[in-house]
């Protein structure tokens, strides 16, 4: 059949199942919106500033384990776009880019709104493809989503002159299969290594599972509490993985890393077997870990080979799908480690960090007591978009999970994150309750997708923490080796209800502890979005 | 410690850029790089050498793997690879020195590709190490220009990467 290329595109991605586009519209990709038009299956957000496309695609591929799209114009659009695909990247989230370019004739000579994309983000793309000819597009668009998918997912970059959008390709076929000769990803464990992992685990004394984002992206939550609670060992997670166990499951232990709780370090220090599960140990998350792998026996679990070795050197790797990894283990039976001892200790130490009391002060509220209140008035299965500082330490730390999800940006920590990222979460699941928890500072970069809200009616509820400044940078600043703070105060900020206002969701604040409780029924209460703002006093840290 | 490379990649464009761009990220230093299309069209080999400790040279092997477009990896065992670079060279000459330059040639293994009334040019195919030498005998002759391919290898035997 003859068609241009802006229709194959569309075709194509019919065909990978695609119903949602988030992006924003320019010259170059004026071919495609005319095909995208004529394709009601698919939905598309207009964002307010590209970056956002990204992060709105994150949210959508994170909650629907599918691979989350986003469109943008060539040049300025493209460049404002990095930021949410390199977010994407360090998170490895499932994402196709799509890009217009200058004519493919032009190409080089700089003309208005040439940049080179491609190479702009070879670093933090899985793959890119200029194209070139729209004959090759079906290819294109089956590799791209494959890879985006596959093995250990992450962003690729589609880049399409605006004349291969219009080219017309006299007879078009979509291959039902990919072939990529360089392209593999491992699935199945080493079956002799999956029989050291469960010896070392069934002679453990005091064994420790890490849980990263590797387990959500697996979709193996079921299969690792399974492994869990089979041989009754603790787990801790890190940001990334932060929502795999709910709170008061015996097993759970909190987050580890510089920002985490308390009782799941102590834990860490202590553990004598250190099984890593789809994580990469990234500095945040194991501080030292020379010092980690002198003082126990480690396993490390992971569908990229590259990660073995990379922060940490494990005693025993073990690479494929953490899926079928930890389904593999589960097949086999081995006495489970006499590690009784050792639960009844990390007990006691989660129970204290549970427990903790936290300090109050008059005219504000304190993040923790807050975020502790909200969480267990939340939906068993709320999703709650956490952005960047304080707010996100607060929030991983303490905030109740359920069965939900918590979805941050952990890997590139960007600042606006949650908003858009929540905004996609909608789009996909409008019936699942969406809270996003930001910072005045993290509101500011994002506030602009109010309208996206506001466009399709949404319900989200902001909570909005209002210290008056970029809390977490503030607080080093107070600390050695600095002279103090600078920069940072957010002077100048709007008055956020009147803003809230300006889009047409309500607002409302939290300033006083003992109405705590009826302000968060309130919030929750009101039908669609709403805007809570939390008076945070800007001294507060994080260790508080 | 210099190891050797070999990555066999897709034919295409941009490949190269990729292969670099993980290399001058974590900076790591590209001895010499040579590439060429192989017996398969589709495919070409790239031959890196490096210097740097042997766990940067494994993890280096990883994140080349990753790449879409690499289709094998491998570092070439020292002991057992053939190891050759091409160099041409251009040296002052005139009818007093041509002779001499001649023997150095003759005991390199060098050939005389160009001449002119006041220069010789010559090529020399060997291991690196006997290209240097090579270059080291030309010095007195004023060398003018020099071009070095960077080594390609493959490994000894029967087998293929
Ligand atoms: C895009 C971006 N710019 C800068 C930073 C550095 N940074 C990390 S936390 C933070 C402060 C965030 O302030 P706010 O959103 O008010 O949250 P708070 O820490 O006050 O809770 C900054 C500036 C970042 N992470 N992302
Ligand atoms: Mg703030």
């Amino acid at each position: 059949m003859e068609m241009t290329g802006a229709r194959i595109l569309m075709e194509g991605l019919l065909r990978e199942r695609v119903e949602h586009i988030f992006g924003y519209a320019g010259a170059t990709i004026c071919p495609i919106m005319d095909a995208l038009m004529e394709t009601p299956e698919i939905g598309y957000t207009l964002v307010r500033t590209e970056q956002n496309a990204g992060h709105m695609a994150s949210g959508y591929a994170r909650i629907t384990g599918k691979v989350g799209v986003c469109i943008v114009t060539s040049g300025p659009g493209a460049t404002n776009l990095i930021t949410g695909i390199a977010t994407a990247y360090m998170d490895s989230i499932p994402m196709v880019a799509i890009t217009g370019q200058v004519p493919s004739n032009l190409l080089g000579r700089d003309i208005f709104q040439e940049v080179d994309i491609t190479g702009a983000v070879t670093p933090f793309t899985k793959h890119n493809y200029l194209v070139k000819d729209a004959a090759q597009l079906p290819r294109v668009l089956k590799e791209a989503f494959y890879i985006a998918s596959t093995g250990r997912p992450g962003p690729v970059l589609i880049d399409i002159p605006v004349d291969i959008q219009e080219q017309v390709v006299p007879d078009v076929t979509f291959p039902e299969e990919v072939h990529i000769r360089g392209y593999k990803p491992s699935v199945r464990g080493n079956d002799l290594q999956i029989k050291r992992v469960a010896e070392a685990i069934s002679q453990a004394k005091q064994p420790l599972i890490c849980a990263g984002g590797g387990v959500w992206l697996a979709q193996a939550r079921e299969e690792l509490v399974a492994l869990a609670e089979r041989y009754a060992i603790p787990v801790v997670k890190t940001m990334m993985g932060i929502s795999l166990l709910p709170v008061d499951h015996p097993l759970n232990m909190g987050m580890i890393g510089a920002h985490g709780n308390r009782c799941a370090n102590k834990a860490l220090a202590k553990s004598d077997l250190l099984i890593m599960v789809g994580t990469r140990a990234a500095d945040r998350a194991i501080i030292s870990p020379d010092e980690i792998q002198r003082r126990m026996a480690t396993i490390h679990i992971d569908v990229d080979p590259a990660e073995i070795g990379k922060n940490m050197q494990a005693a025993i790797p073990l690479v494929g799908d953490v899926k079928v990894i930890l389904q593999q283990l589960l097949a086999l039976e081995v006495p489970a480690p006499d590690a009784a001892a050792w639960r009844a200790c990390l007990k006691e130490y989660r129970r204290a960090e549970l427990t903790r009391e936290f300090p109050r002060r008059e005219g504000s509220v304190f993040p923790g007591t807050v975020l502790r209140k909200l969480g267990w008035r939340l939906d068993d299965d709320a999703v709650v978009c956490v952005d960047v500082g304080q707010n996100q330490i607060f929030a991983c730390k303490y905030l109740p999970q359920k069965h939900g999800r918590l979805l941050t940006s952990g890997g590139l920590g960007t600042m606006g994150y949650a908003l858009p990222a929540a905004i996609g979460v909608k789009v996909a699941r409008p019936d699942r309750q969406t809270v996003v928890v930001c910072g005045d500072g993290s509101f500011q970069m994002a506030m602009n997708e109010l309208a996206a809200i506001r466009c399709a009616d949404m319900d989200i509820k902001i909570v909005l923490f209002r210290n008056h400044v970029l809390g977490l940078v503030h607080q080093l600043q107070k600390a050695e080796p600095y002279h103090g703070p600078y920069g940072v105060a957010l002077d100048g900020s709007p008055d956020f209800e009147s803003i809230a206002a300006a889009y047409g969701i309500p607002s409302m604040v939290a300033d006083d502890e003992d109405k705590l409780d009826e302000t968060l029924d309130r919030f929750l209460g009101t039908r669609g979005s709403c805007v809570l703002i939390c008076e945070v006093h800007p001294d507060v840290g994080t260790n508080d | 410690m210099k190891q050797t490379i070999s990555v066999l990649v897709e034919n295409r464009a941009g490949v190269l850029n990729r292969i670099t761009s993980l290399f001058s990220r974590r900076a790591f230093n590209i001895d010499s790089l040579a590439v060429g299309v192989t017996d398969d069209l589709t495919l070409s080999r790239i031959t890196i050498i490096v210097d740097n400790g042997n766990s940067v040279v494994e993890q280096v092997e990883k994140q080349l793997n990753k790449l879409v477009e690499v289709i094998k990896v491998r570092t070439l065992d020292e002991s057992s690879l053939i190891g050759r670079e091409l160099m041409i060279i251009k040296v002052s000459a005139n009818k007093n020195n041509r002779e001499q330059i001649m023997t150095i040639c003759n005991i390199c293994g060098a050939k005389v590709a160009d001449i002119s009334p006041t220069s010789m040019t010559m090529e020399l195919s060997d291991t690196p190490d006997r290209v240097r030498t090579f270059e080291d005998m030309m010095r007195p002759y004023n060398i003018l220009e020099v071009a070095r391919t960077g080594v390609i290898a493959l490994q000894k035997g029967g087998g293929k990467i």
